[in-house]
């Protein structure tokens, strides 16, 4: 993060271990912090924090760097915290841009920043196209057309007052903007669900400690990815990885087991495990059939749904199934509705388990032909273009003039328009024209 | 037989004019040639001036110093103050004028300013001299008339309108002319472009005009003037209606009627015959200005069109049928004429007709109207593929001024678009063209709620004092103005005013009572409160107020009024004018930029942008070649 407030910026969201607040504009140049990362109460991620002092940085303003956990998830948590504290993402090359700007390069660097700039908003123009999923384009089409249609109303009535064609009603203009800003919500919405899609569909694994955990997800990320060892706890942290399932992309994550537990850090990891419940779409549960009654079983089902968020979907699994007796099993667990037996060790019965993600992904909320918002650019402009229409819709009510309503107009427009392709001037009388018989 | 001039004027519409009184205003020794000296300043059009966004103009026309405001004052028959309903920004002023006295009054004003002579003779050709050895390319020397008269000058202005290979078209008859009845020019179009330069046509129209005293009124709608007329100039008795001139005129009506399904049928067997719709016609016309068979064809399913009829001047019996523009056979527009409500019995004293010319697309021109192959020569008003009065005119003051100040060595006069509608017109026509012709609509202006009728005169006298254009007693009017209205607004933002002063005001206006004192601009601040609720109810305010000139008084409403609108728009204007400050090399190489984007290389090499603002108004030119042009320019 660049800029004259990028030290206020970080000061909002950076605390010490001991929930210290911390004020970054006050750190020394070129040092490291240790920290987390918090919005009101909640911790987002430990990270390290990196502070340059300007001039003394790569663009020579002041920087600050933020060195979180791998995980494109916490990735994108951060950047959206850091937009809603103030931030906003940066242009393509604009590190370099102002760098160069702020004569931190020299001449023969110029012609790199240059071509720089020319190959990453090509790319980045690719991306977002590709980004558009589901009707996303189409819906932003139709809104736009409908807020240009919007604003040359108002235009209407301010450059055509003499002309013979009857202006919109008051109402009707109020009843526009709702439609067009309940769209524009929706959308807003849409974002994590999008997101969901994007970065993966969260699965989580969670169960008692030594059922399987770690060894499930080997499995199914077909690689030696997490610490297995026969010590009950051994996971301490949440490990995750995407993998796609008939072409679906689901994000798998380990984590620590469910315990009471006096060791402090495994504690952080059981708490950690209902924060990640929280924001799963699948919650796997997991469980050793040696190890569980069906009574006992139901008590941590029971204390797992406690912790589950309406949209999401709890799959049971019995695990070690290659140790039991699967008849004898069954009939123990048979009040179980769709439980599922596996072993993850010998590979048993895992292509189910697949089958049962692919099958619960079409048949739940998530579905991938509504449209959704995946890009966090678009989402900003989306929802700028909201805050923009709110007070078009309050300047209706209080019968404001017109022309004092289209500025607010022209604001949505252009934020709209940071997805669509600019909307000039010459685009609203191009409609007039075409709509309305006008001129003497 | 002459001298040298500073400054030759081709034309004298609206536009030559304009470019010469400003000229010549400024100190150069002015020619203006024209092909008849008996139709200066003719409105071949519709005998009105303004409306909305062209009020503004020749508000911004009079407070840098032209003629056009004085001239539309004291011509006209009809005041309205048009978009009275909306905010400020939206208030336009037209006048109706009588067409004769116009014409008149233009050549009156002109006679009687030092430094401009008259000649009556077509211009054939450019005189043009290659390069002073000092490799700035080839300039124009002066002009050769149709009789081979050489005029040698030190600029010329282009003003031909629509006189360059004018062609009228009324139904399958054509004829070569600049308006009916006159000839049109030849000559320069070729020459031009065989200097290199791109031309195009246009078209555009004229309804019929009537014998007034053969109409029926009584089955119109009669459209009034303003009760209390405004006027377009900021100087002194220039209007003939104000109340305390000697001989306070009545104002002229209106009339307003309706075509209907009757009228549209009789057009429509015409059409077979339609230079339009036959393909005669080549140049592309006004969407906002189209003819009658235009309006019935594209919008088939209404069933009446509006007609404004209007009177031509105080004596004359002749009206012009506004909205009724067509090139249909001048028999079948008599017939549908007669068709019309009030109309029966009409007779007609000439057709409407079409007319195609030449312009040359604007964007081979400077911000300073200069074109770029030539150097001292300027175009103005329609050969640039406007429309309108008030466009060509305030071209034609910026080609002046700008004429002037170039052979004089000084710095060029630019307007920026949050400045002016004359800056978002000409940075229009430069930077992006028009291909159709081209008239203002306040919605072009990204600033409007500061670009008002009210301050044109704050916002451009005090600019053309100091070029040496507007006179003294204009810049202390206006230095005078914003003392004044500085003094209001200190007044009602730091005085109090007790609920029983206030609240008999505001009961009027059904906005709720206070309970203990406030200061005066928070109750102003309301909507539905003006400044005139104050003075009839409190003796005091009245007796304040009374010290100033009430304009003063309404500006300071305005900007008290409007202060989070004007003061938003401001601070828009403060963050983009880093980029209209960079200035763009004017020889700078767009070829070689590799990583600009084929599209911007093409259009930035052609347009020649002179700062980075423009470049990015370029269509094509996107944000990403902007950031790159500005690592360029960090050099």
């Amino acid at each position: 993060m660049s800029g004259k407030n990028a030290f206020a910026i970080a000061s909002r969201l950076f605390y010490k271990m001991n929930g210290k607040s911390v004020d970054v504009s006050k750190l020394k140049t070129h040092t490291v912090h240790f920290g987390v990362i918090k919005e009101k109460d909640i911790v987002l991620d430990e990270v390290l924090l990196t502070v340059f002092v300007g001039p003394h940085s790569y663009t020579a303003e002041d920087i600050v760097e933020f060195s979180c956990h791998g995980s494109r998830f916490i990735q994108q948590q951060l950047i959206q915290l850091l937009i809603r504290k103030g931030a906003r993402l940066a242009d393509a090359g604009e590190f370099t841009f102002r760098a160069f700007f702020n004569k931190r390069l020299d001449l023969v660097q110029a012609e790199a920043v240059a071509d720089l700039i020319a190959s990453t908003s090509a790319t980045s123009h690719q991306v977002a196209m590709q980004q558009m999923r589901g009707g996303f384009s189409t819906k932003i089409k139709v809104l736009r057309e409908n807020l240009v249609n919007f604003a040359s109303l108002i235009e209407l009535e301010l450059d055509f007052s003499e002309e013979d064609v009857e202006f919109a009603d008051r109402d009707d203009l109020k009843n526009l903007v709702l439609s067009i800003q309940k769209v524009i919500h929706r959308l807003v919405e849409s974002f994590e669900l999008g997101n969901v899609i994007k970065n993966g569909i969260p699965v989580a694994i969670v169960g008692k400690p030594n059922s399987g955990k770690s060894t499930l997800l080997n499995v199914l990320l077909e690689e030696d990815r997490a610490i297995v060892s026969e010590i009950p706890g051994t996971t301490r942290d949440v490990i995750e990885d995407d993998i796609s399932i008939d072409g679906i992309l689901f994000r798998f994550i380990d984590t620590a087991g469910i315990r009471q537990t006096s060791d402090l850090i495994e504690q952080i990891g059981v708490s950690r495990t209902f924060e990640k419940i929280q924001k799963s779409s699948i919650i796997v549960y997991l469980f050793d059939v040696h190890e569980l009654t069906s009574k006992e079983l139901q008590k941590e089902i029971d204390e797992i749904k406690e912790h589950l968020n309406e949209r999401s979907q709890l799959i049971i699994v019995g695990n070690k199934i290659d140790k039991e007796d699967l008849v004898y099993t069954e009939r123990e667990f048979a009040g179980f509705k769709d439980i599922l037996f596996i072993s993850a060790k010998e590979r048993i019965n895992m292509d189910a388990l697949r089958k049962r993600f692919v099958d619960l992904f079409d048949s739940r909320t998530i579905n991938v032909t509504e449209t959704v918002v995946t890009n966090v650019r678009h989402m900003q402009a989306l929802h700028n273009a909201g805050s923009a229409l709110e007070k078009v819709y309050d300047s209706l009510n209080k019968n404001v003039s017109g022309e004092l309503i289209s500025v607010d107009i022209k604001a949505a427009l252009h934020h709209l328009g940071l997805i669509t392709g600019e909307v000039t001037n010459e685009d609203l009388l191009q409609n007039i024209f075409s709509k309305f018989c006008i001129g003497k | 037989m002459f001298q040298t001039y500073d400054v030759i004027v081709v034309g004298a519409g609206h536009a030559g004019c304009e470019a010469a009184a400003a000229a010549a205003n400024m100190g150069s020794k002015v020619l203006l040639v024209t092909m008849n000296m008996q139709t200066i300043a003719q409105m071949s059009c519709n005998p009105a001036m303004g409306g909305i966004a062209k009020g503004q103009i020749v508000r911004e026309i009079d407070a840098l110093g032209g003629y056009s405001g004085i001239i539309s004052d004291k011509t006209a028959i009809q005041f309205r103050m048009l978009n009275r309903s909306k905010g400020p920004a939206m208030w336009s002023p037209r006048t109706q004028n009588d067409r004769q006295l116009f014409a008149n009054e233009w050549r009156l004003m002109l006679e009687q300013t030092p430094n401009v002579d008259f000649f009556q003779d077509m211009v054939k050709s450019l005189i043009i001299t290659g390069d002073d050895g000092d490799g700035r390319g080839t300039r124009v020397a002066g002009i050769i008339t149709g009789m081979g008269i050489e005029i040698h000058g030190k600029s010329v202005i282009l003003t031909n309108g629509t006189f360059l290979n004018g062609l009228i078209h009324i139904g399958d008859k054509q004829f070569g002319g600049g308006r009916t009845g006159e000839k049109a020019a030849t000559g320069i179009t070729e020459q031009l472009v065989t200097l290199g330069f791109e031309s195009g046509r246009m078209k555009t129209g004229t309804p019929p005009r009537i014998d007034g005293r053969s109409l029926d009124h009584s089955k119109m709608e009669i459209q009034n003037g303003d009760e209390d007329p405004a006027k377009f100039s900021f100087l002194d008795n220039t209007s003939p209606f104000e109340k305390n001139s000697t001989f306070p005129k009545k104002q002229h009506n209106c009339w307003i009627t309706y075509t209907n399904a009757a009228v549209h049928d009789i057009l429509k067997t015409g059409f077979e015959k339609s230079p339009m719709f036959t393909g005669r016609i080549k140049g592309l016309g006004p969407r906002y200005c189209p003819s009658i068979e235009d309006k019935i064809t594209r919008f088939a399913e209404r069933e009446r069109h509006q007609l404004f009829v209007e009177p031509e001047g105080w004596d004359t019996v002749e009206v012009y049928l506004n909205g009724f523009s067509t090139s249909l056979p001048e028999d079948v527009q008599y017939a549908a004429l007669t068709k019309i409500p009030g109309f029966e019995k009409a007779k007609m004293f000439r057709p409407g007709y079409a007319i195609e010319y030449d312009y040359f697309p604007p964007q081979q021109l400077h911000l300073t109207l200069e074109t770029k192959l030539i150097r001292n020569l300027y175009f103005a008003g329609q050969i640039n593929g406007t429309t309108g009065y008030e466009e060509a005119a305030c071209q034609g003051i910026m080609a002046g001024i700008n004429a002037h100040l170039k052979i004089n060595d000084r710095a060029p006069f630019i307007l920026q678009r949050s400045e002016a509608y004359i800056g978002v017109l000409i940075d229009d026509l430069v930077t992006k063209g028009t291909d159709e012709p081209y008239r203002m609509f306040t919605s072009r202006a990204e600033y409007r709620i500061l670009l008002r009728q009210d301050n044109a005169d704050v916002r451009l006298t005090p600019k053309s004092f100091e070029l040496g254009l507007a006179s003294k007693e204009r810049y202390e009017r206006v230095q005078e103005k914003v003392k004044q209205s500085h003094e209001v607004m200190r007044y009602f933002k730091n005085e109090s005013i007790d609920p029983s002063e206030i609240n008999p005001v505001l009961e009027a206006v059904s906005s709720s009572p206070i309970n203990q004192k406030v200061k005066m601009f928070n109750v102003l601040a309301r909507p539905n409160v003006t400044i005139i609720d104050f003075t009839l109810y409190c003796i005091r305010i009245k007796e304040f107020l009374q010290q100033f000139r009430w304009e003063s008084v309404v500006q300071a409403e305005i900007l008290m009024k409007y202060e989070g609108y004007i003061s938003k728009e401001s601070e828009m204007v403060d963050k983009l004018q880093r980029l209209e400050e960079l200035v763009l090399h004017e020889d700078f190489d767009y070829k070689q930029l590799t990583s600009l984007s084929s599209e911007a290389r093409e259009k930035l090499a052609k347009i020649r942008p002179r700062t980075i603002g423009q470049a990015s108004r370029i269509s094509g030119v996107s944000p990403a070649d902007i950031s790159i042009l500005m690592v360029y320019m960090g050099r």
